[in-house]
């Protein structure tokens, strides 16, 4: 009984499904279409004549991008680890004076908009004289994910038994070595997710890219698409197919790290 | 309340302690700040101090010349006088306004609808559920692009559907009627997937055996969503609305990359006009444009206290 009321769904599930990734599938199907098609009326709804120039313009002219949107995402990943895993093992069992009031700074810091933090980093970017810089951006983009890093791993560790943590006193281990090599080796599953969504974050940022990087001479991937846009409207294949390429990091996020994604939304918002 | 749960704590740690010896030294809390300096030093430096810089921006009347320099003229409110008298501000605080009601009332609507189909285990639903993550996890531009084509005029793929319905062409994104019901659509595919997955996770929630009792009981469908689902959810469904509420207060980057705003102001909202007036122009007004983030930061920051507040009296229920 319970097939045969649930065949109905699947159908109407993959309907949906199909609705509303409709234009990932053009996306597509516009990234390999031929320049000379791109006007027609009505477009090709399937890639009957595809092509591969534009993935040949990515080739030849967005490499660079890609190294650089890599770099950045690198260095944020770096950054954040860095800042947030400490922070959040002595809020989860080092239990310090403040630590409520840090939280809530955090969970604040998570509201401001990209904007005023960009005009912000300008200004101070623009003094120390590390505008478009690439660096300059893993500092701007980390800021997007640390308070959140600080929470995830926060929640998590206090998950920790304390037992683990007190057995690794007596054995004589001091705080840091109880950190490294114990809180650190099981607390596999939130770095693993702070590092992907740093890394996302990093990759698709927008707004710091225009702000703090709109002269440099390594842009990110988001800039190069902005800048396609801008430079040649005609060529739509080249900038899906550039779009196409600067989705990879969220393909690999759903079909190699599906667990984490849905454990990063949730984080934070739902109480278990 | 901090307090009272710091008196709890210290007596159970130290009958641990004596169980097991009094060996354990409790850590001085040095020790405890010595790894929260990192991020304390991080929060000021890269947090407090851009803030602190924007609200200088606001205060100041920087050129391009004294923005390098640093000696711009303190002027008071006079950058908040001039936002208020610009006739883009009531504009923009409107198309604001429609841009995350309309917005978070459709992705919420649609995002709880697909959380109760998907609450119902059948054959490869927990396949296409992650599926339906895709719009948020694509890069906003790559969003943006890809909706500015499908909407383009011409030869964009929505107008196709439309004609094939026997509908006109609609110049989705340069008329000035429709350029705000285009951002706020392609917004809405984006923030779907956040709302289905923090309501879907809601429901998890919920025991399975109501669901049964209220089947036996004769209930319809929609009766038990309305006076199950709906109640139970409640909750979650507040902490959601107020999470989109900030989230899409922030979005710049959809409306810029499709629009940048226009035609005219047609689909200006704060966070736009704020840009607008730092970077989109080769004469920035910084200072109105910080003036401009500052109102935006203090909405969020309410919103920001409200979602808190509820957050932790339901922790504490």
């Amino acid at each position: 009984m319970k097939t045969s009321r649930s065949t109905p769904k699947t159908v109407i599930g993959v309907v949906l499904t199909a609705f509303m990734l409709f234009p990932v599938y053009w996306m597509l199907n516009v990234s390999l279409m031929r320049t000379g098609d791109m006007r027609r009326d009505p477009p090709y709804l399937l890639p009957l004549h595809p092509t591969f120039s534009g993935y040949r313009a990515v080739l030849n002219d967005q490499l660079p991008y890609l190294g650089t949107s890599l770099a950045i995402g690198i260095g944020t990943v770096a950054l954040t680890l860095a800042v947030s895993a400490p922070a959040a093992y002595s809020l989860a069992k080092l239990r310090p004076m403040g630590g409520k009031p840090l939280t809530f700074i955090l969970l604040m810091a998570q509201m401001i908009p990209g904007i005023i933090m960009a005009m912000g980093f300008y200004s101070i970017f623009l003094n120390v004289g590390i505008i478009n810089t690439w660096w300059g951006l893993v500092i701007a983009d980390s800021t997007l994910a640390v308070p959140f890093g600080v929470l995830i791993f926060t929640a998590f560790m206090s998950g920790i038994p304390d037992e683990l943590i007190q057995a690794a006193k007596l054995d004589g281990a001091g705080s840091w070595r109880t950190f490294v090599s114990i809180v650190l080796p099981v607390s596999r599953n939130p770095i693993v997710t702070v590092s992907l969504f740093a890394f996302l974050w990093a990759w698709s940022d927008f707004i710091f890219a225009s702000t703090l990087n709109s002269g440099g001479s390594m842009q990110p991937i988001t800039l190069g698409i902005y800048k396609y846009i801008g430079n040649n409207n005609q060529e739509w294949n080249s900038i899906m197919a550039t779009a196409v390429v600067a989705s990879i990091p969220a393909a690999f996020l759903l079909v190699v790290a599906q667990r984490y994604v849905a454990a990063g939304v949730t984080a934070g918002a739902v109480k278990d | 309340m901090s307090n009272t749960r710091a008196a709890i704590r210290v007596p159970r740690v130290e009958t641990q302690v004596s169980a097991r010896g009094p060996r354990v030294p409790r850590l001085p809390r040095f020790i405890a700040w010595a790894y929260l300096a990192p991020v304390v030093i991080y929060l000021i430096a890269f947090y407090a101090y851009p803030l602190y810089r924007n609200l200088d921006l606001s205060l100041r009347d920087y050129t391009v010349r004294s923005f390098v320099s640093g000696d711009a003229p303190f002027i008071g409110l006079d950058n908040f006088r001039e936002v208020f008298a610009d006739p883009t501000f009531w504009p923009a605080v409107i198309h604001t306004a429609i841009f995350v009601v309309v917005s978070i009332a459709f992705q919420y609507a649609i995002g709880l609808a697909l959380a109760v189909f998907f609450n119902n285990n059948f054959r490869l639903s927990s396949t296409l559920r992650a599926l339906f993550l895709v719009p948020w996890l694509l890069p906003m531009i790559v969003s943006a692009s890809t909706w500015s084509w499908m909407l383009n005029s011409d030869s964009g793929v929505v107008n196709t559907a439309l004609n094939a319905f026997g509908l006109p062409d609609i110049n989705w994104l340069t008329s000035p009627t429709w350029s705000l019901v285009a951002v706020i659509l392609a917004n809405i595919w984006i923030g779907i997937p956040f709302n289905l997955v923090i309501l879907y996770s809601g429901l998890q929630n919920i025991p399975d055996n109501l669901f049964e009792a209220a089947s036996l009981d004769g209930a319809s469908s929609w009766q038990t969503f309305r006076h199950i689902t709906l109640p139970l959810l409640r909750p979650v469904s507040a902490i959601t609305l107020l999470l989109g509420f900030v989230y899409t207060l922030k979005v710049f980057d959809i409306i810029w990359i499709m629009t940048r705003g226009g035609p005219g102001n047609s689909s200006t909202t704060l966070s736009t006009w704020s840009y607008e007036l730092g970077f989109g122009s080769l004469l920035p007004h910084f200072g109105p444009g910080a003036a401009v983030g500052n109102l935006l930061i203090i909405v969020a920051m309410l919103c920001g206290l409200l979602y808190i507040k509820f957050q932790s009296s339901e922790a504490s229920r």
